[in-house]
């Protein structure tokens, strides 16, 4: 199969309809805008429709009124619009519509910076919006990756009826890799039996709402919504594992922070140091009984989680780990990336710290 | 012995409305679904409610239904609308929901001479939440969050929607209409049709602005109510049509 080469988020554009996305609303912001660049002649030419929206907001909502249509939809921003994105999310949810959001992470809060950050991971993975919602979140680290993944999303979006986001940074955007399109058969998927392309006879009609005034009623629903969940956290949870068997140290990261976690292990192992990479693919369901498994092997001794952030996924490795472990973090924070050379020093003072 | 004292109207599905007596909305309803019936556009069609005592408009109208966030039904429209041009597509939204907290999604659907037709509920108050000032407000008008009359100074004039939208090249066809009387009753229910007729010929955006009763939340029996429509209310937003333009 052939090689070729291409831009983070071109790439992810194009994946997008290939996975028979047929409709992208989107407003600009760096660093994602060649996301809406290339959608805005690419998707007319696969039978599609594009609209720049005049805001966030509305790109969200238009993504409601497609998908509630039962044309696969998506949008894509970067941090600050995916902030204004939170109300249309929570009613995606509410409304148990399929939709795709992209996220182009950069340095916050408010305007922040636009070098790459990984800032909104509790945004995402928490509660989308209000309410107790969920989004199925993926986190690519390279580009083939990036592009498998954007076909998944489509999938999984359907088949859950739920929103799912790509949580990607600015790095993985403008990045550029070797990609081959690989040929899968399409996944049979639930029909849209709920979409609203009109009645089906007199007092047959479809309503796409997220209102439930009775709040008994608006409890069976949640509970509902719960089920899924407890589902998806059994059968969707997604890692990669690198080196983590008999490994001494596990280092935790996902996406472009991953990618310098994996250097900072080789570096440990030509030291004599065994580090592994546990790489969470998806950061809800959050792989945690992977985590668990391996590190409790006898030979780990902590588990260092690696952010482009303060901390926030450490919070899930701490909850999958129960003190089991000693979970250090390290992190960079408004823009600035890790360095390879700064994660080996942490791996050195925590097993310092573990020795004691 | 049982008494048949009200059918449902054409194109409704036969179950009450949780409106106040008096209120206007039930009556653009029924005009909606007989419109509807009439074009034979039941099967086609797709509404989108608001948030806002409309919020149920889909359990009245027999036609598909969307429900929006708060203000963001045009845009949710838009994305209806340009994925499935062959359909019928409406919005039904009140002032709060679209001069206010909307103002941005409505003003740019019209900017983009999107094809759906807007039915906009001009009742000058929030119904839903109980009252507070809107946009549409009148002067001196008192609400609770104007007790002593809405004062220019602080809150500046009412906005004309219908007059300001049609400022745009993107709107095709904007009237104002009112259901205080049989007459204007008629009026409303042509302008209904004739927005929904122009639709399907694709001409741009269509925009009825009916000017409502809230006899709940403005303390008014309901005569008294429409007659304050025909009386006050057609005063400052002047009943015709705003714009008109072929093609
Ligand atoms: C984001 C958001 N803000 C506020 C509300 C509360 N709210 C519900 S309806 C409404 C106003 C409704 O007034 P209007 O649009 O004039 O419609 P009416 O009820 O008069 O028909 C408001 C503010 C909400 N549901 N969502
Ligand atoms: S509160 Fe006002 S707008 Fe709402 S149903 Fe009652 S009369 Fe109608």
């Amino acid at each position: 199969m052939n090689k070729e080469l291409w831009k983070g988020n071109e790439l992810i554009a194009e994946a997008a309809i290939r996975a028979g996305c047929r409709a992208y609303f989107g407003y600009p912001i760096t660093p994602q805008n060649e996301i809406p660049e290339y959608m805005s002649w690419r998707m007319p030419e696969a039978g599609g429709v594009f609209v720049q929206a005049e805001s966030e907001i509305a790109a969200i909502n238009m993504v409601y009124g497609a998908s509630a249509m039962g044309v696969r939809a998506m949008t894509s921003s970067s941090s600050p619009g995916i902030s204004l994105k939170q109300e249309g999310i929570s009613y995606l949810v509410g409304a148990e519509l399929p939709a795709v959001i992209v996220n182009m992470m950069r340095g916050g809060p408010g305007l922040g910076s636009i070098q790459p950050s990984q800032s909104d991971y509790f945004q995402a993975t928490r509660s989308p919006g209000h309410g107790d919602g969920h989004m199925i979140v993926l986190a690519p680290c390279r580009l083939q990756e990036a592009a498998d993944l954007m076909a998944d999303a489509f999938d999984l979006a359907d088949q859950y009826r739920m929103p799912v986001m790509i949580l990607a940074d600015g790095m993985i955007g403008q990045m550029m890799e070797a990609v081959t399109w690989s040929e899968r058969p399409a996944k049979p998927m639930p029909p849209k039996d709920w979409a609203a392309t009109g009645r089906e006879g007199p007092g047959k009609t479809h309503f796409i709402t997220s209102l439930r005034l009775g709040a008994s009623d608006n409890e069976l629903f949640n509970n509902r919504l719960q089920q899924r969940y407890r589902l998806i956290e059994r059968e969707e949870p997604r890692h990669e594992a690198v080196d983590c068997e008999g490994a001494d140290i596990l280092l935790c990261a996902f996406g472009t922070t991953a990618r310098i976690a994996l250097s900072a292990a080789r570096k440990l192992r030509e030291e004599g140091i065994k580090a592994g990479l546990f790489r969470p693919i998806t950061l809800w369901p959050f792989p945690e009984v992977a985590l668990r498994a391996l590190a409790s092997q006898p030979s780990v001794r902590a588990v260092l989680t690696v952010e482009m952030s303060a901390g926030q996924m450490v919070q899930d490795v701490r909850l999958a780990l129960v003190g089991s472990r000693p979970t250090p973090f390290f992190g960079r924070t408004g823009g600035m990336i890790p360095e390879a050379g700064q994660i080996v020093e942490q791996v050195h003072l925590a097993l310092k710290e573990a020795q004691a | 012995m049982r008494q048949i004292v009200m059918v449902p109207g054409r194109g409704m599905k036969d179950v009450p409305t949780h409106y106040c007596p008096g209120c206007h909305h039930g009556i653009v309803h029924r005009l909606i679904g007989e419109v509807l019936d009439e074009l034979q556009a039941l099967d086609t069609a797709v509404g989108i409610c608001p948030v806002g005592c409309a919020v149920y408009a889909g359990n009245y109208i027999d036609c598909d239904f969307l429900e929006a966030a708060h203000g963001r039904a045009p845009a949710v429209a838009t994305g209806v609308k340009r994925t499935h041009p062959d359909k019928l597509v409406f919005t039904y939204q009140g002032d709060g929901d679209l001069a206010s907290i909307g103002a941005a999604e409505i003003m740019h659907a019209v900017m983009r001479g999107e094809k759906f037709t807007t039915i906009f509920i001009n009742n000058a108050i929030y119904g839903m939440t109980g009252g507070q000032m809107a946009p549409t407000t009148l002067e001196g008008q008192k609400s609770t969050t104007s007790s002593q009359g809405r004062d220019k100074a602080m809150h500046g004039l009412p906005v004309r929607m219908a007059e300001l939208l049609s400022t745009m090249d993107g709107m095709a066809y904007a009237e104002r209409v009112c259901l205080a009387d049989m007459s204007n009753y008629h009026k409303a229910r042509k302008a209904i049709k004739k927005a929904f007729m122009l639709q399907m010929q694709g001409v741009g955006h269509t925009f009825v602005e009916v000017l409502s009763t809230c006899p709940t939340n403005w303390g008014m029996s309901p005569p008294d109510a429409s007659l304050w429509v025909k009386n006050t209310m057609s005063q400052y937003y002047p009943l015709g049509v705003v714009k008109e333009r072929e093609k």
